[in-house]
């Protein structure tokens, strides 16, 4: 690999590595203030390549490869390298995270305290955790919260926020001063833009805390709410698990621990401030 | 004669929640969400294997069941032996 | 490079105590692209190392261990499945060295369930697994007929709800190879585990491992044989095991085959030993792996992807194989 990096997410150290320089060097400058892998020694590593020589030149696409991958995964144009390389890391995750229980799921923090929220792509949770960083909540991440199954606490992976197509206009608004990766058009998602987290998320970043509060959003409905019992968290959470099974019966216990000891509430909002009030409610009252 | 025999409860971690009951066997590493009467079968079936008529009884008589229907029951049967929680012997 | 680092890392566990950031970081990735990575945990274990080392080695071993329980369960729902028939079934590769509790099953990466039957109750077997819940992975009429008539296998099956597959052979060849084993000596010689299902005998699972590793594809997974061998050897090694290996190598016509294994074996894995040209080309594809755990030497790849199907096929068929394969837009890899 002609240009590699390494950086540290949470408690996950990569090593990426590219046939070309740009999307090392966004990285680079993205991630400036992340930690390096403990010890020098990464947990995963990440290759974008070019699958045919040519194509490192030639309409240059980028194929994700790594410890883990999947088959026949579609490679993507040189300029979203910076996706490719989000989501390659993202799939390490998914396919090789064996430490924690992998949640898909948003979560911030407060007082040593975690709010998870989790929902189908879509539903608001990115956007929710994102808006709730520049309201004074410490940023865990937006897409994935690790369950420790060893202590039940929730350890955080504050890789870049990944925003989407109206998403993105919204936080260019509320995050002032913030960081942001160049502007993806025509990705398999959409419009995408990557926000760095603020300073204290990075830096904070090691801190795990205690799932209090778990919400199930969803984004575009007349304000409505309802309580969510144990039985059906724990199944829309096995769903949103990659690797609940891998981790067997710790796994079972740290899965059980959380809806038993957590409560839970979907949410239905029209609008960002409406969610964010109905949040901000429900965490006095429950958290 | 078809016997039915339940895994060994030791291999099972049974955890009712609200409206369902969620079984980690062990054995297999598989997490099934199940529903009554499948934490009674599963209990009925644990000390030696019966057939199906006897575990008619054997419920019936542990349970309280309202209205016990022997095709119903043995579907339930077939369905654990597929999914590995009932034996055939 | 990283292949030579794993291998002596394997051969010489004590050996990893000097290993600074970057050869752990390759030595990982060859070991993790190597299916090897638990079997690495297995032998550094309690070694002096960097706590990110540990903390990824013990991953990899629970990791292994969630597998191991996993594999035994899908060899006790095939044998419930077949129970009924009353045929033997004989476990094969990495399920087989778990449920024997052999030294060669430990850190062991298993895939999926492979099992031998006799031919000729190949059909009863397949209709069994239906009947369990197991279905056809992929339907295409020319594979399924080249599987069924040419390969050493049904096409794999899948369980519909566990997502599992199991691969169910009826010789330890494709049909088609120059080489031909005496599938029916194989079921015969077996050893019976306490659940009903079997094993191969010692020398059973080395021939196996030797026939796999050379003729049976190219190279792919080629470390991990050399060590399931290199484990054999070890735990059964004796004048009398040496005796009854070559006994069994030849019944099958892979006296050649065994041999040149056991020289791969001592040279990377033992004391060493006097290595053929040929074994020296071998030896340099199997460990053509860089920094990050690729494959390097790429035209080596591409001739022995080559040389296993040419071994596979006879010219004519294997002609008509590649053109059908190429009008549906198949590229091998490399």
């Amino acid at each position: 690999m002609r240009h590699s990096t390494m950086l540290r997410i949470g408690p996950v150290g990569f090593r990426v590595g590219s046939d070309w320089r740009a999307p090392v060097a966004l990285l680079d400058e993205l991630y400036r203030d992340y930690p390096q892998p403990q010890d020098g020694i990464p947990d995963f590593n990440v290759r974008l390549f070019a699958a045919r020589f040519w194509r490192r030149w030639l309409r240059p696409s980028v194929q994700i490869g790594g410890d883990f991958v999947i088959p026949d995964a579609a490679p993507l144009p040189l300029a979203q390298g910076l996706l490719a390389a989000e989501m390659a890391m993202n799939l390490q995750m998914a396919l090789g995270q064996r430490r924690y229980l992998l949640l898909h799921a948003s979560a911030v923090e407060r007082d040593g305290k975690a709010l998870l929220m989790t929902g189908e792509s879509g539903a608001g949770k990115s956007t929710l955790a994102a808006l709730l960083m520049t309201r004074g909540w410490r940023l865990m991440g937006d897409e994935f919260a690790l369950l420790d199954p060893a202590t039940g606490m929730i350890h955080g992976f504050p890789r870049l926020i990944s925003l989407k197509n109206e998403a993105i206009g919204v936080m260019e608004h509320e995050a002032k001063g913030g960081r942001w990766g160049p502007l993806l058009e025509g990705t398999p998602k959409g419009t995408i833009r990557h926000l760095v987290p603020d300073a204290r998320s990075i830096a904070a970043m090691e801190l795990p805390a205690a799932p209090a509060l778990m919400l199930f959003p969803s984004f575009g409905f007349e304000a409505a709410e309802r309580e969510v019992f144990p039985s059906e968290c724990f199944v829309r959470l096995t769903q949103a698990s990659t690797n609940y099974v891998t981790l067997g019966e710790s796994g079972f216990d740290a899965l059980t621990g959380l809806v038993r000891g957590v409560p839970a509430r979907a949410i239905d909002y029209p609008d960002t401030k409406t969610a964010i009030a109905t949040v901000e409610r429900l965490w006095s009252e429950l958290a | 004669m078809t016997r039915y025999r339940a895994a060994p409860a030791a291999t099972l971690r049974i955890v009712p929640l609200d409206v369902l009951t969620l079984v980690y066997h062990r054995a297999s590493g598989i997490t099934h969400v199940v529903d009554s009467p499948v934490p009674e079968l599963l209990e009925v079936l644990g000390e030696k294997p019966l057939t199906l008529d006897e575990t008619l009884a054997a419920l019936a008589a542990a349970h309280d069941l309202i209205d016990p229907d022997r095709e119903a029951l043995a579907a339930r049967l077939d369905e654990l032996v597929a999914a590995g929680l009932v034996e055939a012997v | 490079m990283s292949g030579a680092l794993l291998a002596r890392s394997l051969r010489d566990p004590v050996s990893v105590e000097g290993l600074a950031a970057n050869g752990w970081t390759a030595l990982l990735a060859a070991a993790r692209a190597e299916q090897l990575i638990g079997t690495l945990a297995w032998r550094v274990q309690g070694l002096a190392m960097p706590d990110a080392a540990r903390r990824v080695l013990e991953d990899a071993r629970a990791t292994v261990e969630q597998g191991r329980l996993v594999a035994l369960w899908e060899a006790e729902m095939a044998r419930r499945a077949l129970t009924g028939t009353g045929m033997p079934v004989v476990l094969l590769k990495g399920t087989a060295f778990v449920a024997a509790g052999l030294s060669a099953g430990q850190g062991r990466q298993i895939g999926d369930l492979d099992i031998l039957v006799p031919r000729e109750r190949i059909d009863e077997a397949e209709a069994a697994l239906i009947a369990a819940g197991w279905e056809w992975v992929k339907p295409d009429p020319y594979d399924d007929d080249y599987y069924r008539r040419w390969m050493h296998e049904l096409p794999p099956l899948i369980h519909r709800e566990r997502d599992r597959m199991i691969d169910v052979h009826h010789t330890i060849l494709p049909l088609t190879a120059r080489i031909t084993p005496d599938a029916v000596a194989l079921i015969d010689s077996r050893l019976a585990l306490e659940n009903g299902l079997s094993v191969l005998p010692p020398e059973g699972m080395l021939v196996h491992a030797a026939a796999h590793l050379f003729a049976d594809g190219d190279l792919q997974g080629g470390l991990r044989n050399l060590w399931d061998i290199r484990c054999l050897i070890d735990e059964f090694g004796s004048v009398e095991f040496e005796l009854k290996l070559a006994a069994c190598a030849a019944l099958h016509g892979l006296t050649r085959e065994v041999e040149r294994a056991l020289r791969l074996s001592a040279h990377l894995f033992g004391e060493g030993t006097r290595l053929t040209l040929a074994d020296r080309i071998y030896v340099r594809r199997l460990l053509a792996r860089d920094g990050w755990g690729q494959p390097t030497r790429k035209t080596t790849e591409l001739a022995f992807y080559l040389r296993g199907h040419w071994l596979r096929m006879p010219p004519l068929m294997l002609l008509r194989h590649l053109w059908t394969k190429w009008r549906k837009g198949y590229r091998p890899a490399g």
